[in-house]
């Protein structure tokens, strides 16, 4: 018996798993004039607006300037490119909301309001019409989680720009490799 | 397309089958190990806290890739496709060495009551619990020949609950950690009992490799000065230099082939090009762990055989355990982390057994490594989830927190279960695990119970706040990387898999060697017992077959 006499299961499959589509990582990026990968100047101001709320800059740098939304807009080309339909009817719900309470897009909002209707997606409790495609807890989860990893996490993803979040927790960047001997405690005996 | 018929083919190079592997070939077996992952080295290690075994969010480190889909079905009946990357995938890695390439690397003992919990607490309700065919003193032996070959440091001398130990380890535990010097005094003044974790790392030069160099990198990555010690880099390695060991990587076993006697003849595998092949054997052993390990079983049907092999009871996949994990997180006024590795180093196995209201328990031990990301996302309530307040606590807490946490022994549920799915199928057209079931309600007791002696440590410790582990849910199966108990061992063919010895009740050539024997799994993580049975396991393979008068 031959695997090649499965393709279409294996077609099923392809279509039904969602990592499956990370191989090919890129291609289905469109710029449509903007600087990002995936992202419209639009969304990525929305986005900007919604990571600097979540991890908001003050003594230390905040999710932009660690350059998360660069971390989000890299990994939508890349293992979360299942995600991409998620982001784009999300940012969009979110601006929507944003329009029909205040009258100005989110990135245009003052930050207490920004908060006000951040705290409204996380409850779920923004108007219903824009967030037909997407529920908008469930797109907030999404976002705060991957604002933590590309604040967080390893630079070399994109975010946590100059190993910033590690230098505000103390840790040595570049991390460390490897002690030195003499830098450790001996072992008790033996 | 066969190839050169050998004693012993063994499907799965992870804590059970490379040992197996080991055993056979220095006793002069021929033996080909299958792997259907890499063989990973220190040199290929790239420290990635986003993409590793243990926080997976951009993907493994060590496999199995997203060609290997599981289907997951939730409480509700719902089902579906679910990448290695998901939590419900119940994730072990896939490579050489298994979970033991990246793994914590802590090296318990089960204790006597752990093979006898029927007895000592009587019949569960909701439950498949039994007692174990064997006993620890059958292991012990075994338990300490994992622990000299494959090298265990720690000091276990101050638990007054352990099982008793012919020999001590053979190497002494990492200096303590400052976690480690907080949390000590404060257990004694409960009237605990706390102790340096055994753990299967060298402390210092054992076995020709070097000793732990304390960076934060440990669980959930290969170990980059190879202290770690995993099957990879001990009993697979002396296999081979045996001459008698060929291990083949990147191999997809189909199949355990059987003849019209309902022997097993060898295996039916795809290799790295997916090419189909056949290895003819004496013996097959099977050791891919307890999801993949019952698929295996449940994808080998045949005439004699059509619901799989050893499957004449219904009784392989059932049981599918892992660990109900809980604890408690402490906030401190002043700096508790030190930034050494590994991080876990203390524990305390005074609420194992001998508890009131449930069955059985756990240990309890500090966490390991913590890196800023898994901190960061947290999502335990009472601790705030984004915006400043959350930016204020990871900032303030980072290195002034302790958190203590430990594996629940759960309770076996003949429902939670592993089957192959009857629709999806894998990369290589094989039906997929299908994973279903519930947990039971001691796991709930037990938790709740544990979460408050680790909440009641932390105070005694100084923590100016504690914050415990929320109630653990009982919907969806258990599993994850302790996964176990879906090939039972037992004297009875009827409710179990495979005898004493691993061997399958029905076909007296065919084992079944890791954590699926396991009727329970222990408040302990489970490898080193893994380990041990499969010692005992190939001991009396040898010797029946030098019985037989075979070579």
């Amino acid at each position: 018996m031959q695997p090649s006499l499965r393709l279409n299961r294996r077609a099923f499959l392809q279509a039904a798993l969602t990592a499956a589509a990370a191989a090919g990582a890129g291609v289905a990026c469109s710029r449509n004039g903007s600087p990002w990968r995936f992202f419209t100047l639009d969304e990525a101001r929305a986005l900007a607006g919604m990571v600097d709320q979540i991890i908001p800059p003050d003594q230390d740098a905040g999710a932009v300037w660690a350059g998360v939304v660069n971390y989000i807009d890299r990994q939508l080309c890349g293992p979360y490119q299942t995600l991409q339909e998620t982001y784009r009817y999300g940012l969009e719900a979110v601006d929507q909301t944003s329009q029909s309470t205040y009258g100005k897009v989110f990135a245009d909002l003052e930050s207490h309001q920004q908060i006000e209707l951040l705290h409204r997606l996380e409850d779920g409790k923004a108007p219903g019409a824009a967030w037909k495609q997407v529920s908008s807890a469930e797109f907030f989860r999404y976002v705060v989680d991957h604002t933590m990893q590309g604040f967080y996490g390893d630079p070399r993803h994109g975010g946590n720009r100059e190993g910033v979040s590690w230098k505000m927790l103390n840790l040595p960047y570049p991390p460390i490799r490897g002690r030195v001997r003499s830098d450790l405690p001996k072992p008790r005996s033996g | 397309m066969s190839l050169k018929h050998v004693n012993a083919v063994i499907v799965g190079s992870g804590a059970g089958g490379g040992v197996v592997a080991k055993e056979l070939a220095e006793a002069g077996l021929s033996v080909v190990l299958l792997e259907r992952g890499k063989w990973f080295t220190p040199f290929d290690e790239r420290k990635d806290d986003l993409r590793n075994q243990r926080t997976c969010v951009l993907g493994n480190a060590f496999g199995p890739d997203e060609r290997n889909p599981r289907v997951y079905v939730d409480a509700s009946g719902h089902e579906r496709i679910v990448p290695p990357t998901y939590g419900a995938y119940s994730n072990n890695a896939a490579c050489v060495g298994g979970g033991t390439l990246s793994y914590g690397a802590m090296a318990w003992r089960f204790m006597e009551k752990d093979f006898r919990l029927r007895s000592t607490y009587g019949t569960v309700e909701g439950s498949t619990l039994d007692d174990w065919p064997i006993t620890y003193e059958d292991l012990e032996p075994y338990y300490e020949k994992a622990e000299w070959e494959i090298g265990v440091s720690g000091d276990d001398s101050n638990n007054i609950f352990r099982a008793p130990r012919k020999r001590p380890l053979p190497m002494p535990p990492l200096p303590p950690t400052r976690e480690h010097q907080i949390l000590k005094p404060a257990a004694q003044r409960l009237g605990l009992h706390p102790f340096d974790i055994p753990m299967l790392r060298n402390s210092i030069p054992y076995n020709g490799r070097g000793a732990c160099m304390r960076c934060r990198w440990c669980v959930g990555f290969a170990c980059e000065v190879d202290a770690k010690c995993g099957t990879h880099n001990t009993v697979i390695p002396t296999a081979i230099k045996t001459g008698n060991c060929d291990l083949r990587c990147e191999c997809i076993v189909r199949e355990i082939l059987t003849s019209d006697r309902g022997r097993a003849t060898g295996v039916a595998y795809y290799d790295s090009d997916g090419r189909l092949q056949e290895q003819s054997a004496d013996l097959v052993v099977v050791s891919c762990a307890a999801i993949e390990s019952a698929r295996l079983l449940l994808n080998s049907k045949s005439r004699l055989f059509p619901n799989g092999l050893g499957n004449r009871y219904d009784w392989v996949g059932r049981n599918l355990q892992g660990h109900a994990y809980t604890g408690a997180i402490g906030l401190f006024d002043r700096e508790t982390y030190d930034d050494l590795g590994p991080g876990a180093s203390i524990a305390v196995c005074d609420f194992n057994h001998g508890n009131s209201g449930f069955v059985s328990g756990g240990l309890l031990a500090n966490e390991f490594i913590r890196l800023p990301y898994q901190f960061a996302s947290r999502t335990t309530a009472g601790i705030p989830r984004w915006g400043a307040a959350h930016k204020n606590f990871v900032r303030r807490y980072y290195r002034s927190s302790i958190s203590v946490m430990g594996p629940m022994q759960e309770m076996p549920i003949f429902d939670s279960r592993v089957q192959v799915d009857p629709k999806v199928k894998d990369h290589w057209g094989i039906p997929v695990a299908r994973l279903s079931g519930h947990r039971h309600q001691n796991d709930l007791l037990g938790t709740n119970f544990m979460s408050a002696k680790a909440e009641a440590w932390l105070k005694e410790a100084g923590a100016a706040t504690v914050i415990r582990s929320g109630p653990i849910s009982l919907d969806g199966p258990s599993g994850g990387q302790h996964q176990a108990g879906t090939c039972r061992m037992g004297s009875d063919p009827k409710t179990s898999v495979v005898d004493k010895f691993c061997r399958v009740h029905d076909v007296d050539n065919l084992y079944v060697v890791d954590g699926s024997v396991h009727p329970n799994n222990g408040g302990f993580n489970p490898v080193l017992t893994i380990m041990a049975i499969a010692y005992y396991a190939s001991a009396n393979l040898v010797k029946t077959r030098k019985g037989m008068g075979a070579t």
